[in-house]
């Protein structure tokens, strides 16, 4: 890996304050190649908390597309089941934003708030902006559905579905 | 029939770690003509030598094949051999087994076989080769110097001080370069300019130099020994035979509002200017592009203030050509711009600085006599910053390579802030500190302990201005990553030293190879570090890459010397390499038939018009003639020929054809 | 005119007054907006973090149907599937994952479709008739916040220069305004967190307001459906990790440019924001 430590990444994250490791720390835990180290990676809630912003590919010496690392480090954070309690309210959120995604072809926020809400049993969040947002007409009752939703089904059977039986 | 000698070298192991060097040596020796055949561990030594000086008296060889590394390497020196038992030079020919085949190839009959081949191809080459003499051409014992810095001053004194005559030409209209922006240099913190100045001075008052400011080379021609420089004196619109460098016109011209490239545009200048009060010459040009009179045709303002009336409204440039016969480039190199950096700001916040700025800050002779202000309201910096590798070791930005002087100037600029604001902090942001030389650890060092600059290792991200303050957005690694944040009232950018602004035209005026950077590429990185690929031109400083004084001055003598050894020749030896037209008993004469192609196709304007004529004087017919003396060998009119009358002497189609037709006839 | 256009989830919910103002200013300036027929959703960041395929077969499929409905070139407003969109059809110039996408959508699928955002429709056909139609100049000094997915990545993207853009401050000075030199423009607001990590939503957008404020900024001008409901629906959550409240609205540059072209503020859907707009 040709990373050389120059912390550039770090120094520009929005977020590294709150990771339990700072990209440049957690490029130097894969540069040693143990296992030991990959755990520890795969393990910490850095690689949730990337908001793939992509600050620190626009700025890296050597072009190291970090974002793209963080994206494989979670697949393989899921696959391997070693998760940090910060992944859980993400990956809900993601898991419900897909559901909608699935069943209508679009984005249905209710439907993804109350489906988030189930799935981390936090039902008084966001209860306070919720009524101001119907009111201002940002919130439709009834999700839209495209016409081709097969092809939704089968777009989601033949990636993501099937991405998950492969690993059980 | 031919008696050909064929030597087959191991090169250590280089070779026969790969090519099986018996067979190659034992099946050579059963081929028609091959008189002796033998393999030797190596053969360049005295040893080896010995075999074929030897070979070549008992057999009484009239062709050698060494069968060894590339000729570029051992060429010279086998031929030597063979001059030395007698035999004709350029009778003896090489196969390249090593670069061409051992060192590509894995061990294998089929390199072994490819091995034989190559060899094979020079055996049936050198039955065809035809016993030459080498070419003597006289040396104009005159150098030329491109560039007035540190460099240029160096070389061209030394070379001066040999006795030979330097003609040193100067871009600006002074001589002195980026050393004399410089404040105080690293490791001892002495005075640049007044290290400077005297040799400054020297080279002006010097019987051998001749000086020509404001001036560029506009193109150069010939070869080793033998050049024309072709030299543009840009008109600087003053008579410098009558100005007494009294200075009244730059005080009185109105255009004063320029930035002045001495200070790095902290300052500046008038349209009529000298760059700095001890330049040399000390005589103003006029900046033409600037001045009111060149722009609106008004105001001549200098010309009334001049007691001597050295203004030359109507002066233009001037092209003279000089003949010298060694070439010395010493065109330096330039630092990249605070705009180069989208992540500090652009180049829009005036206390971002580039490090040549902050020299000049702290320059005595510089816009704030040496007290370190901010551009922006002229306030003395309390917290300074200094970022490491701004530009340089970033593929991202082009700039893969270590700019080699910033650590020890970095740590210097530090330094010399700690020691002018007693109250102030410095902070550096570094990668890795690149200190070897003489003292510079122990000089780094001292910045650290003794004058308390806080070193941090890591980038910094972002530079942005808020409430009047540069807010660095940087990261201490060594603590695990954790973000550094400074509120700093002026930033310093150690940019990368890239090279000079139309280096690549120059080294294509000049035929000199660069680097992908634009550095001018030495002909070997280690053995041959001033020498130029191309013969008779060398290399000192920073135009070849970044380096610090000391370095540049080593290498600007180291370059004297190979100009002042080429010197001590009369006449130089030349490859007879070269092209030659045929020529034939009468009537035929030749089978040119004077269309003279090859002179349109030929880049060094080396052929010539050859009338032969009849007894009584009248003409019979014009043919081409090489002149050996221009001619590079290149082949481009064999190429061109259609009456096949022009061949290369050692590279005859004949030859050539030869050597593929031993592939063939397998 | 005529133009593809790719409204996008949010823009058919939460953030219906970007639709509603794209759609105004549009016709104020005589570009004719065609919707791609039966959209689906670009999958945003869940698809990109979740499944490499489903994040690249899901745009892929909004791509396809534009091009077999015969668009060449299609606006897309929200930044989010600006940036998916592009950066799908970047993927997929590689041979094997685009015959992979169009085996699973089986539909066909050029790749050619040129994929703008709004500020660049505005820029290649709106500039002229902006100049020339604005009855009430937009006198105001504002900050001109463009976010990550509109600029980054750089490479694939190619709009505008990267840490500091100019395009929409080009646009706002068009129509009489002043922008800010401000040090957020590309700064994170915590994008997809919105729901999942609110408090750091409202630590990253608090940062980016405080900078705005700081340099008296009437306004937060944005492109992007998430940078705008961060930074306003999020604004009671921003305000309690700020020592003093800011109160600062957030519109969309097609909302600023409706204003100056005397578009009413119903029309723009100006009252559709949580922080009040009096601009």
């Amino acid at each position: 890996m040709r990373c050389y430590q120059c912390g550039k990444c770090t120094a520009g994250c929005v977020l590294a304050s709150d990771m339990n490791y700072p990209p440049s720390y957690l490029m130097r835990l894969l540069q040693t190649g143990t296992r030991q180290n990959m755990d520890k990676v795969l393990a910490s809630n850095s690689i949730w908390l990337c908001l793939n912003c992509e600050n620190c590919l626009g700025r890296c010496p050597m072009e190291i597309d970090i974002p793209k690392m963080m994206d494989y480090l979670r697949t393989q954070a899921i696959k391997e089941n070693k998760l940090h309690p910060d992944s859980k309210p993400i990956i809900a959120f993601h898991r419900s934003f897909l559901d909608s995604v699935r069943n209508t072809g679009r984005l249905y926020e209710i439907g993804l708030v109350l489906s988030y809400k189930f799935r981390t049993f936090n039902f008084l969040q966001d209860l306070a902006i919720a009524p101001s947002m119907y009111l201002k007409g940002k919130l439709h009752l009834l999700p839209e559905k495209i016409k081709d939703r097969r092809s939704m089904k089968r777009i989601f059977a033949q990636t993501i579905e099937n991405a998950k039986t492969v690993n059980k | 029939m031919s008696k050909i000698g064929v030597f087959i070298c191991h090169c250590g192991e280089n070779i026969s770690a790969t090519v099986d060097v018996e067979r190659v040596a034992r099946e050579i020796g059963g081929m028609e003509g091959v008189a002796h055949a033998i393999d030797y561990k190596y053969m360049c030594s005295d040893p080896g030598q010995t075999f074929i000086k030897e070979a070549v008296k008992k057999y009484g060889l009239d062709g050698v094949v060494v069968g060894a590394c590339s000729p570029r390497m051992h060429e010279p020196t086998f031929r030597r051999a063979c001059a030395e038992a007698g035999l004709n030079p350029y009778l003896c020919e090489m196969a390249n087994l090593r670069e061409h085949c051992s060192w590509v190839h894995e061990k294998s009959e089929e390199t072994t076989e490819k091995a034989i081949d190559l060899v094979k191809m020079m055996v049936e080459k050198v039955k065809k080769n035809k016993p030459l003499d080498s070419i003597k051409v006289p040396v104009t014992k005159r150098a030329l110097v491109i560039g007035g810095g540190i460099a240029g001053i160096q070389a061209s004194l030394d070379i001066a001080n040999t006795g030979h005559k330097v003609i040193l030409v100067e871009r600006d209209p002074s001589i002195g370069g980026h050393m004399s922006q410089l404040s105080e240099t690293f490791p001892t913190l002495d005075c640049s300019q007044c290290i400077l100045t005297p040799r400054m001075v020297e080279v002006a008052q010097h019987p051998n130099i001749k000086l020509y400011t404001y001036a560029e080379l506009e193109s150069l021609e010939g070869f080793i020994g033998n050049f024309k420089a072709k030299i543009r004196l840009k008109a600087k619109s003053v008579n410098y035979s009558t100005c007494t460098g009294c200075g009244a016109c730059i005080q009185k011209c109105p255009v004063k509002k320029i930035p002045s490239e001495f200070n790095a545009g902290l300052g500046t200048r008038t349209a009529i200017y000298v760059p700095f009060p001890q330049a040399v010459p000390n005589k103003p040009v006029i900046d033409r592009v600037n001045c009111n009179y060149y722009k609106r045709g008004a105001c001549k303002i200098c010309e009334k203030t001049c007691q001597v009336g050295s203004i030359e409204w109507d002066k233009e440039d001037e092209i003279i050509t000089e003949e010298v016969g060694a070439v010395v480039l010493a065109t330096g190199f330039d630092v990249k711009g605070t705009d180069f950096f989208p992540e500090y700001g652009y180049g829009q916040y005036k206390d971002v600085l580039t490090g040549l700025q902050f020299e000049r800050l702290a320059s005595a002779s510089g816009p704030t006599f040496g007290e370190i202000r901010r551009p922006s309201d002229g306030a003395i910096p309390k917290k300074i910053v200094f970022i490491a590798c701004a530009g340089s070791r970033d593929p991202a930005k082009g700039i893969p390579y270590c700019s080699k002087i910033c650590c020890m100037y970095t740590a210097k600029h530090a330094m010399l802030y700690q020691h002018k604001v007693h109250d102030g902090e410095s902070t550096v942001f570094y990668m890795d500190i690149r200190a070897g030389g003489k003292n510079y650890e122990e000089f780094v060092r001292r910045a650290i302990e003794e004058d308390t600059v806080n070193y941090v290792r890591g980038r910094v991200a972002r530079v942005y201005e808020k409430n009047g303050k540069l807010i660095v957005k940087g990261v201490d690694t060594l603590l695990g990553g954790e973000q550094v944040e400074i509120e700093a009232d002026m930033v310093v950018l150690a940019t990368a030293g890239v090279a000079n602004c139309g280096s690549e035209q120059l080294a294509q005026k000049l035929h000199v190879s660069y680097d992908p950077y634009h550095f001018f590429a030495e002909a070997h990185p280690k053995l041959k570090p001033v020498e130029t690929n191309t013969a008779g031109i060398f290399l000192a400083g920073a135009c070849q890459a970044p380096k610090d004084i000391p370095e540049t001055v080593g290498m600007a003598s180291g370059a004297a010397v190979k100009v002042a050894a080429l010197f001590s020749n009369d006449e130089l030896v030349r490859e007879p390499v070269v092209a030659v037209v045929n020529r034939l008993a009468p009537p035929l004469y030749s089978t040119c038939v004077g269309c003279f192609m090859c002179e349109t196709a030929c880049p060094y304007n080396a052929i010539e018009h050859e009338e032969i004529k009849g007894r009584d004087g009248s003409l019979i017919r014009t043919i081409a003639r090489v002149n050996q003396g221009l001619c590079q060998g290149c082949g481009t009119c064999v190429a061109f020929c259609r009456s096949k009358s022009i061949d290369i002497q050692g590279y005859t189609n004949e030859q050539v054809y030869a050597e593929v037709m031993s592939l063939l006839n397998d | 005119m005529k133009i593809g256009f790719y409204p996008g989830c949010s823009l058919t919910g939460s953030s219906r007054e970007y639709n509603e103002s794209v759609v105004a200013l549009a016709k104020a300036l005589d570009i004719e907006l065609v919707e791609i027929k039966d959209w689906n959703c670009c999958g945003a960041t869940a698809a990109h973090v979740m499944n490499e395929e489903l994040s690249l077969s899901l745009p892929a499929r909004i791509m396809a149907m534009a091009e077999e409905q015969g668009l060449t070139e299609v606006v897309v407003p929200c930044a989010a599937c600006y940036n998916r969109l592009k950066v799908t059809q970047h993927e997929l110039e590689d041979e094997n994952k685009r015959t992979r996408v169009i085996e699973i959508l089986k539909l066909p699928y050029r790749g050619d479709l040129k994929i703008i955002n709004v500020l660049q429709m505005l820029e290649a056909y709106g500039a002229e008739n902006i100049k020339t139609r604005v009855t009430r100049p937009f006198a105001h000094k504002v900050a001109c916040y463009y976010g990550c997915l509109l600029v980054r990545p750089h490479s694939i993207l190619k709009f505008d220069r990267v840490e500091d853009p100019q395009s929409m401050d080009t646009l706002i000075k068009g129509i009489g305004g002043t922008t800010l030199d401000w040090a957020f423009k590309t700064e994170c607001c915590g994008a997809g967190f919105s729901v999942s990590r609110t408090d750091l939503v409202a630590k990253l957008s608090g940062n980016i307001l405080k900078d705005a404020a700081d340099r008296s900024a009437e306004a937060v001008i944005v492109a992007c459906p998430l940078c705008q409901s961060n930074l306003d629906m999020r604004r009671g959550a921003i305000n309690k990790t700020l020592k003093n409240p800011i109160d600062i609205p957030v519109i969309y540059i097609t909302q600023a440019i409706g204003l100056a072209l005397g578009i009413g503020a119903k029309e723009l859907g100006l009252k559709r924001h949580f922080v009040t707009v009096e601009l």
